[in-house]
């Protein structure tokens, strides 16, 4: 399977590559890692016009905590972040575990976190995380650059807020307080398969033990990665207990509307949605050192 | 287009199609063999090579042009002229391989692992070659091989 011809157009700056985007809109996709438009090319799933390669954009090569946020640039990898210095501290866990479960321990050494956020496939594991952890995404457009709320920035099964001409620079997760943890859960058939569910979790504690804020959001759940808005409300200002994690699940499992397929029934994936989000919320409180 | 890729320290400068997938430049263009396309859709490994000396790349999912300017090691170049590489040996001595389709892929990927883990666990082998699929041995005997290359080579 060799994908259809196209034009390949070599950026060494982030102007040089706007310039190419502006210059050839719908046609033009950008090539970051390539990990999942590649094999959408091989299939003819995709067949752009021009290919943008933005690899060699030094400016774009950044992962590091800068003025509040964990800037992680566009050609940032899975494998940079599973190595980043700082990774242990438990305040990361959820962007830790991760980087340890996206696609196999090869792709993670090309597979970037932005790439993986553009693509938006309902099945992704960046795209839940950045829900859970309150992300944002840096795009640069006509009007200049803008930065965008991860809620806004997934539309819809393959469909971002990034426009035709436009290209997204890197993706910023807020600096957690040093009492939260979080926790991704994701349950695959083997190594490198698309998750049948997967959950991802992160909670800040107040000083006397209830809950500050809570992220968790689920995918493979819909056409789209999606945040439980309901059960972050359940979770905010309460003390954690067994029956405040059942209720959370269940709630997750209300609101997950998977596909049936080989990896399993609606009923059972919608199940699985919930047990994934209690044990998330068990291993976050757990890294707290709360038992719940 | 023109591109330029330096393999096991040999320079090959080719003419090939922007959509040349990194796999098929070494094998038809360079006449490398030993890299081996499985299942051409970078989910079984057979196809790794190391990139700048460091970074495990599956080739079928990347294209020749993104290496353009870039060091390439392919299983060709792991030996030093008749000495096999610590990774061969180990492959060699404790049975790694059975029909070999896989070994390559097998020996890069742990190659780069190496680089960044020069003491793995077993657990953190068995982790590292979670994209690498085998067919044959059960995987018992490539962990050995990979434990006894970061030995230093010692059976």
């Amino acid at each position: 399977m060799i994908p259809a011809a196209f034009d390949y157009l070599r950026a060494h700056s982030t102007d040089e590559a706007f310039a190419y985007l502006q210059q050839h809109g719908a046609e033009a996709r950008v090539l970051a890692g390539g990990q999942s438009l590649i094999p959408a090319m091989r299939f003819r799933l995709a067949r752009p016009a021009v290919l943008v390669d933005i690899n060699p954009v030094r400016d774009l090569n950044v992962l590091r905590v800068n003025g509040g946020v964990l800037e992680v640039g566009a050609i940032a990898r899975d494998s940079d972040i599973e190595r980043a210095p700082w990774i242990a501290d438990r305040r990361w866990s959820l962007v830790h575990d991760v980087s340890r479960v996206v696609a196999d321990p090869v792709v993670r050494q090309m597979g970037t976190v932005v790439g993986s956020l553009c693509h938006n496939d309902p099945a992704g594991d960046w795209t839940a995380t950045a829900l859970a952890a309150r992300a944002e995404v840096v795009v640069r457009g006509k009007a200049g650059t803008r930065t965008v709320p991860i809620d806004k920035f997934l539309v819809d099964s393959f469909t971002t807020a990034v426009s035709e001409g436009e290209m997204a620079l890197a993706a910023h997760f807020p600096v957690p307080d040093d009492r939260t943890a979080g926790s991704y859960q994701k349950v695959e058939r083997k190594v490198g398969d698309f998750a049948t569910a997967a959950a991802a979790v992160q909670l800040s504690l107040n000083a006397n033990g209830t809950i500050r804020e809570a992220g968790v959001a689920l995918s493979a759940a819909g056409p789209c990665a999606v945040r439980i808005d309901e059960a972050e409300r359940m979770l905010a200002g309460q003390k954690p207990t067994a029956e405040l994690i059942r209720a959370a699940a269940d709630a997750a499992s209300r609101r997950s509307a998977p596909q049936g397929d080989l990896r399993g029934s609606v009923e059972y994936k919608k199940n699985l949605a919930g047990v994934l989000v209690a044990r998330g919320l068990r291993q976050a409180l757990a890294r707290l050192g709360v038992q719940a | 287009m023109k591109v330029k890729v330096t393999v096991n320290g040999v320079a090959y400068e080719r003419d090939v199609e922007p959509r040349t997938l990194l796999a098929y430049f070494l094998r038809e263009d360079c006449g490398l063999t030993g890299t081996h396309v499985g299942c051409d859709t970078s989910s079984c490994g057979c196809c790794v090579v190391v990139m700048d000396g460091g970074r495990a790349v599956k080739s079928c999912t990347m294209f020749a042009a993104q290496a353009d300017g870039h060091d390439i090691l392919t299983v060709e170049g792991l030996a030093d002229g008749g000495k096999l590489h610590p990774l061969q040996q180990g492959f060699w001595d404790q049975h790694g391989l059975q029909c070999g389709y896989c070994t390559p892929g097998m020996m890069l990927t742990a190659y780069a692992l190496l680089k960044h883990h020069p003491t793995p666990s077993e657990a953190d082998i068995r982790e590292g070659l979670a994209g690498n699929l085998c067919r044959c041995t059960g995987y018992q005997n490539i962990v050995k091989a990979v434990q006894q290359a970061a030995r230093g080579g010692q059976p």
